[in-house]
């Protein structure tokens, strides 16, 4: 149960890159999963090349995902942010096409792995893994940095701006391009990231991006948009349930269960459990 | 006889805001009732509150004796009500015959669509729009689009027109066409309630106007006794001697 | 009026054309590729009358055909029904299910019902791969003696072959039909503005209810058909959520709201899907390009090839359906 907690809060951190662009820019993004098995094996690549801490090799995949982000905002989504949401939809999953084509070509859809683990820490009679441990502290980091970047920071604020009134924050003088592609950019950042940590978790292959990609789905659902610390919160939840679910359901009853929450949340809070409605 | 349209305690509530605060007014057959209030006043949700699009937090609607309040807004036209929109609804990616069309079909006698498209064209004549059939409503003017939006209405067949702000953004020469259109609409059986700032077409045109000033209804009468009610001149007009002088020019 | 247009008689010589291409000689491959086209056809112009018509976006659409599959397998194995009845009761059965989930999730709006359609692929393949008497995740085969009641294996096939081609032109004559008729100017005007179109007099609930219901219909009884032919099916063949996605790219590429852009759209995508297929360089690229074209025509010709038709020639707007 606590596992499931702390593997929710990287639900949370992936969940926290779809709903940050969702409600900063009313874009969907589907290539969300496809950047997150970017993040598996950009880790896989840097630990194999640095035999470092993983979770110091993070700041990189950061940073390579705010670029890769801010690339894929200037090719597929500034032409269609006006138009119906359909067009972003489209544009986004058609990248995220290419990704995984490229990505099937290159690794094949063999398991990778990366083979890192921290020593666990034992409480009484129950084992934590080190690996999830450094993972849920790292999201949480992660989450908090955001959070404060949000409120804190002229490049945060900025962005707020720009996801509450465009114009305003236009005719007050924020160049909001450039706003909305750096919060791309940090919602890709964050996928990427989230990605690294699963690769230390558990196996993976270019089509592993799915499965959290719908996770992402359900969390920013239940937690509603634009909302970093939802996110997170709402991840835990997840992994809680599933966590709590596990030992007394089959396991191919979760994905059902996942699933019509999901549908009924939507149906029941377009707000979401503690968010904001999307235009 | 009874009144076409009677309103009475009508409320609506947004949260914390009482956009309207216990309207009572009537309409009477084949008369245009004006509607003129400060920005903010509650004219367009009362409108939306008569047409259904929001539901009434209390009071009465009474339509041609029937209560429609809480009907949905596709019941309120069949039932012989239809309204424009102060900021154009046109529907876009269809011709402008076809935008009338959907008027027709779904209006007051939800006629199949051969009949419709032959009302389409007939209503379109009327507003002096028989030529631009089949042009994509996007592409059309601004005044266009308005002359559209009271097509569309008026292919519904209403006995009561609602018209939100008809005037805005028109130039003078559309201004007097549309304030021409309007009193044609009347003369052929059709009421008018019309939410109106362009205060000369409010007092030339209205039997007898409404004033609503924040979501209370400060007076109701004749052109000529409203603007002379000191609550109003206070609260909108501003100029004591206005009366005369917009009605004088006519 | 239907009768008047040349559409609908196109939509016939389209459909003689298949059946008379591999009855000539009896060309079996032939036949199976044409049948790839003829179902790819088939859910493409079903999803315009969400898509194109109505304006939202059935991300779960394939669910309809998987439903239907097993339903008529079902039928079909296990209670011995007649094929072409059970797929009846399958169109029935997956449609009235659509209605009762259509009123749920029609209620959201854009990108929302996007995900709700998604949400109700991904559970009702959850839910299948957990339900006993269609096989869980194994799934369910057909019994050699559902082929025999029609004579035999092969003849069975091209029989099937048939009334799948039937669905095809009923799929085509549908939308061309939904296209002209006042219903489908209702559609249209939801698709425009749905506000609007509610103060015009439209019902929008029970129209989109409809819609959706109605788009069930022919891709169930189509899944009826294939899966019979095929012989067996399991969770995940029969609710590929790739199919749903294609199924859009197809209707993007050929021009949505068109009756002839969704059939072109899906005979354009199943001959590049197949050239890139048999192609040995290019069939791992085959993913890539698929999405660069879907990228190209949503930045550059968002209404596909028959919207880019419209706008070199004014005039076929009212021509080409």
């Amino acid at each position: 149960m606590i596992d499931g907690l702390l593997v929710g809060s990287v639900y949370g951190l992936a969940a926290m890159g779809l709903s940050l662009i969702w409600g900063v820019m009313n874009v969907i993004n589907l290539t969300h999963g496809a950047m997150i098995a970017l993040g598996m094996f950009g880790m896989y690549i840097l630990f194999g090349a640095i035999t470092g801490h993983p979770y110091l090799l993070l700041v990189p995949e950061l940073g390579a995902g705010l670029l890769l982000g801010i690339v894929v905002y200037w090719i597929a989504i500034h032409w269609v942010i006006g138009r119906p949401m359909l067009m972003s939809l489209l544009s986004t999953f058609a990248v995220n096409m290419m990704i995984i084509g490229i990505g099937t070509a290159v690794w094949t859809t063999s398991p990778y792995n990366v083979n890192f683990n921290l020593p666990g820490i034992s409480i009484g009679s129950y084992t934590f893994t080190g690996n999830h441990i450094a993972a849920a502290v790292a999201a949480i980091v992660i989450a908090l940095a955001l959070d404060l970047f949000l409120k804190r920071t002229r490049p945060g604020k900025a962005i707020r701006a720009v996801s509450d009134n465009r114009e305003a924050a236009e005719l007050m003088g924020i160049s909001s391009t450039m706003v909305l592609s750096v919060a791309f950019g940090i919602g890709i950042a964050l996928a990427v990231a989230s990605g690294a940590l699963v690769s230390t978790l558990f196996p993976f292959t270019i089509l592993s991006g799915g499965v959290y990609q719908l996770k992402s789905f359900v969390v920013t659902v239940l937690a509603g948009l634009g909302k970093p610390l939802g996110a997170l919160a709402a991840g835990v939840l997840l992994g809680l349930l599933e966590g709590v679910v596990t030992p007394f359901i089959a396991a191919s009853w979760i994905p059902l269960i996942e699933f019509s929450l999901f549908v009924v949340v939507l149906v029941a809070f377009p707000r979401g459990i503690f968010g904001k409605v999307a235009a | 006889m009874t009144p076409l349209l009677e309103v009475k305690n009508v409320s609506k509530r947004f949260g914390g805001l009482l956009a309207v605060s216990d309207v009572s007014f009537t309409l009477n057959q084949g008369e245009i009732l004006g509607l003129i209030g400060p920005n903010g006043a509650g004219k367009t949700t009362l409108f939306n509150v008569v047409n259904g699009v929001y539901k009434s937090d209390g009071g009465s609607i009474r339509f041609e004796g029937h209560d429609i309040a809480g009907e949905l807004p596709h019941r309120v036209v069949h039932l012989g009500l239809a309204r424009t929109h102060q900021i154009v609804q046109p529907l876009n990616e269809m011709t402008v015959e076809d935008n009338v069309t959907v008027g027709a079909c779904f209006g007051r006698e939800y006629l199949g669509l051969g009949a419709a498209r032959a009302v389409a064209r007939e209503v379109l004549e009327q507003v002096g729009m028989g030529t631009r059939g089949k042009l994509l409503a996007r592409s059309l003017t601004i005044a266009g689009k308005k002359r559209l939006e009271v097509a569309r209405a008026l292919a519904a067949k209403p006995k009561l027109l609602l018209l939100d702000e008809v005037l805005a953004g028109l130039n003078p020469t559309e201004i007097a066409q549309m304030i021409e259109l309007v009193r044609t609409i009347r003369d052929r059986g059709v009421s008018v309630f019309m939410i109106e700032h362009l205060m000369q077409a409010v007092m030339n045109l209205s039997d007898r106007i409404v004033v609503l000033n924040f979501g209370q209804k400060l007076a109701e009468g004749r052109p000529e006794e409203v603007a002379r009610d000191p609550q109003v001149i206070e609260a909108y007009l501003g100029d004591p001697n206005i009366a005369e002088k917009l009605t004088d020019r006519n | 009026m239907i009768l008047k247009r040349p559409s609908f008689w196109l939509i016939l010589i389209l459909s003689g054309i298949f059946i008379y291409l591999p009855l000539r000689g009896q060309n079996v491959p032939l036949r199976e590729d044409l049948v790839l086209v003829a179902v790819a056809i088939i859910l493409s112009s079903n999803l315009n009358l969400m898509i194109g018509y109505t304006g939202y976006v059935n991300f779960g659409h394939i669910v309809f055909y998987g439903l239907g599959g097993y339903i008529g397998l079902y039928l079909t194995t296990v209670r011995g029904w007649n094929l072409v009845v059970a797929a009846f009761a399958a169109g029935v059965g997956v449609s009235f299910l659509a209605l009762l989930f259509g009123l749920g999730i029609l209620r959201l709006r854009g990108a929302y019902f996007a995900l709700a359609t998604i949400g109700v692929l991904e559970a009702v393949q959850a839910f299948v791969m957990n339900f006993n008497p269609w096989g869980r995740s194994t799934g369910m085969y057909l019994s050699f003696q559902s082929y025999q009641s029609w004579g035999g294996a092969m003849r069975a096939l091209w029989i099937d072959y048939y009334l799948i081609i039937g669905v095809m032109a009923a799929s085509l004559v549908l939308s061309l039909g939904i296209k002209i008729s006042k219903f489908g100017l209702g559609l249209f005007a939801i698709r425009e503005n749905e506000d609007a179109a509610a103060v015009l007099g439209v019902n929008t609930t029970v129209y989109k209810a409809i819609v959706y219901s109605v788009s069930a219909f022919l891709p169930a009884m189509a899944g009826a058909f294939m899966f019979f032919k095929n012989g067996m099916i399991d969770p995940f063949v029969a609710f590929e959520f790739m199919l749903s996605l294609e199924g859009i790219v197809m209707l993007m590429l050929g021009g949505q709201g068109s009756v002839t852009g969704a059939a072109l759209g899906a005979g354009m995508y199943e001959w590049l899907r197949s050239y890139l297929l048999t192609s040995p360089k290019l069939s791992d690229f085959q993913l890539v390009i698929a999405g660069g074209l879907l990228l190209v025509v949503v930045l550059f010709a968002p209404g596909g090839l028959i919207g880019w038709v419209y706008r070199l020639v004014p005039r076929s707007r009212g021509v080409i359906e």
